[in-house]
């Protein structure tokens, strides 16, 4: 018999545990030639804020060590065209659409969480209250744990959709994040984003991106996002959905035994666009070998 | 190195476009962008010209035939070769940029009208790609470094000593940035049209990570924000378009 794949989070059920992590999959336009969108838990959308923003200077990205490092910050469109050319585009697939949330300030994230009220074909809500490239808001209401409860509690006040709050490794303790979010009233939250790195270019001498430090990511930070996803499912009772260098359908196993409901394919969609696809696929053929009839049976299974 | 693909790809490829290929190393997980140097349409063969920059590359020189690998494309727009047909063409190739132009030089050979000459620059008197220029185009000039052969310095300055732009049409050309900068300035005060095809570190190379912008003179289509992406609205740009 099949195994069931469907997850739900905050009353919002999934095909199957297996989404796009923001800012690696465009708004799925992209991409949208190269993997078949429905066969994804669900798609979440690079960050969108109130207006339009340019990033960074060039050379944004690095490759390292078994991962890359970015600083793009957050370029976006603004939420006038996501609304009127990037949605309309996903509601044409039968696939969940997450829209990640980018600000400089309250107001900003509070416009963008209005403007998305009403659209109906938008399931939740991430609010990247993480970013580590960009220089005002944004990661500061994620590395202090009252602003980070605040902005949560602001955000749930006005949104009309479930509220997933993603959180910054680059803590002392993330568990203390999650917990603050979960007081919130977050309905859920993602981790982890990227972790703070720089490269050195040593023949030029030089910085390997412009913005000097980056957000690390892909296989080389999994253990450790294993790790920060195995603690806070300790402190919170809100789903989480676990990202960080998920390669395989192993990988995304790791991150659902440590406790997490949802899991994000991130930078290997980069290395194969089907990386997302082939984990789902990969986690119902483990159900099927460990005849377990339920994805949900290995959330949090892992034995002390 | 020539990559042949599976039997019935029908690979279509426009000069200036490129490929991102996987090397097999699991640590070096990004795709490497090179531009197609020549393609054969019958056998489904590209050939790319390169040089070794590092872990990606050296491990493609090392390859041979039998080896695999994994490959996106074609990616990016290339150059417009119906604006270009008909017309006189001046190529401008720097080092690296100069394999992407061939399969231009080769593709414009065959329109009718259109007169290609060649303005390649080289550091010493190892000049590849030469002869293939030579069949390719009208006239081929050359510029090197050190002065080994033809003009010593850069290929604007044997455009200047040979004097050779007065009946350009339009320019195509791939190479270093300083000497992209120094042919949109040429273009713009001679009154030419440059197309210039860019480089930058890439990570998804279809659109979506927006690793490789450049800034825009005005606001662009698809980010609204004076950036375009290199890999998807470039790599070839009208030089009058990008801030470089």
């Amino acid at each position: 018999m099949k195994p069931s794949m469907e997850i739900n989070i905050a009353g919002v059920k999934f095909r199957n545990p297996v989404m796009t992590a923001s800012g690696t999959f465009g708004s799925g336009m992209e991409y949208a030639e190269f993997v078949d969108l429905t066969k994804l838990g669900a798609v979440v959308t690079k960050g969108v804020a109130s207006v339009p923003w340019a990033g960074n200077p060039v050379p944004r990205v690095a490759e390292t060590y078994g991962g890359m490092l970015n600083a793009i910050g957050l370029q976006n469109p603004g939420i006038d065209v996501f609304c009127s050319r990037d949605l309309p585009f996903l509601e044409g697939f039968d696939t969940k659409v997450i829209v990640n949330v980018c600000g400089h300030t309250e107001e900003e994230y509070l416009e963008v969480v209005d403007r998305l009220a009403d659209e109906k074909s938008v399931s939740m809500l991430e609010i990247n209250v993480s970013c580590p490239n960009v220089k005002q808001g944004a990661i500061q209401f994620g590395q202090d744990p009252k602003c980070l409860a605040e902005i949560t509690g602001k955000i749930k006040d006005r949104a009309k959709q479930p509220v997933i709050m993603k959180l910054t490794p680059n803590v002392t303790d993330i568990s203390e994040m999650a917990r603050a979010a979960e007081a919130g009233g977050a309905d859920a939250i993602s981790l982890i984003n990227t972790i703070t790195g720089m490269k050195i270019d040593v023949e030029r001498q030089k910085f390997a991106l412009a913005n000097k430090t980056g957000g690390l990511s892909g296989p080389a930070i999994k253990p450790v996002a294993v790790r920060m996803v195995y603690q806070c499912a300790g402190a919170v009772r809100i789903p989480i959905i676990g990202m960080g260098g998920i390669a395989t359908a192993e990988d995304a196993l790791e991150f659902m035994l440590a406790g997490a409901t949802g899991v994000a394919v991130g930078m290997m969609s980069f290395h194969d666009p089907e990386t997302a696809v082939n984990v789902a696929a990969g986690i119902e053929d483990y159900l099927v070998r460990h005849n377990i009839s339920d994805v949900n049976e290995i959330i949090g299974a892992v034995q002390v | 190195m020539t990559l042949a693909f599976p039997k019935n790809t029908h690979l279509t490829v426009n000069p200036g476009q490129f490929v991102g290929i996987y090397p097999n190393d699991q640590t070096a997980l990004l795709p490497r962008p090179i531009s197609v140097c020549r393609w054969d349409e019958k056998e489904d063969m590209i050939r790319l010209v390169y040089r070794i920059a590092g872990k990606g590359t050296r491990e493609f020189s090392g390859a041979g035939w039998g080896d695999t690998f994994n490959v996106t494309g074609m990616l990016g727009n290339g150059y417009d070769l119906s604006e270009m047909a008909g017309k006189s063409v001046m190529i401008i190739g720097g080092g690296i940029g100069i394999p992407p132009l061939l399969e231009l030089a080769c593709r414009l050979k065959e329109k009718p009208g259109t007169r290609v000459t060649a303005v390649l620059g080289y550091r010493d008197s190892n000049m590849f790609l030469r002869e293939e220029f030579e069949n390719a185009s009208y006239r081929v000039y050359i510029a090197t470094e050190d002065g080994s052969a033809g003009t010593k310095g850069n290929v604007l300055d044997a455009v200047r000593e040979q004097g050779i732009a007065g009946n350009t049409d339009i320019i195509a050309a791939c190479g270093p940035m300083p000497m992209l900068r120094a042919i949109k300035c040429f273009a713009g005060e001679h009154g030419i049209k440059a197309f210039i095809s860019l480089e930058e570190h890439m990570a998804c190379g279809v659109g979506a990570c927006l690793g490789c912008v450049v800034k825009t003179k005005n606001v662009d289509e698809h980010s609204h924000v004076h950036n375009a992406r290199i890999c998807t609205e470039g790599p070839v740009f009208d030089a009058a378009d990008v801030d470089i």
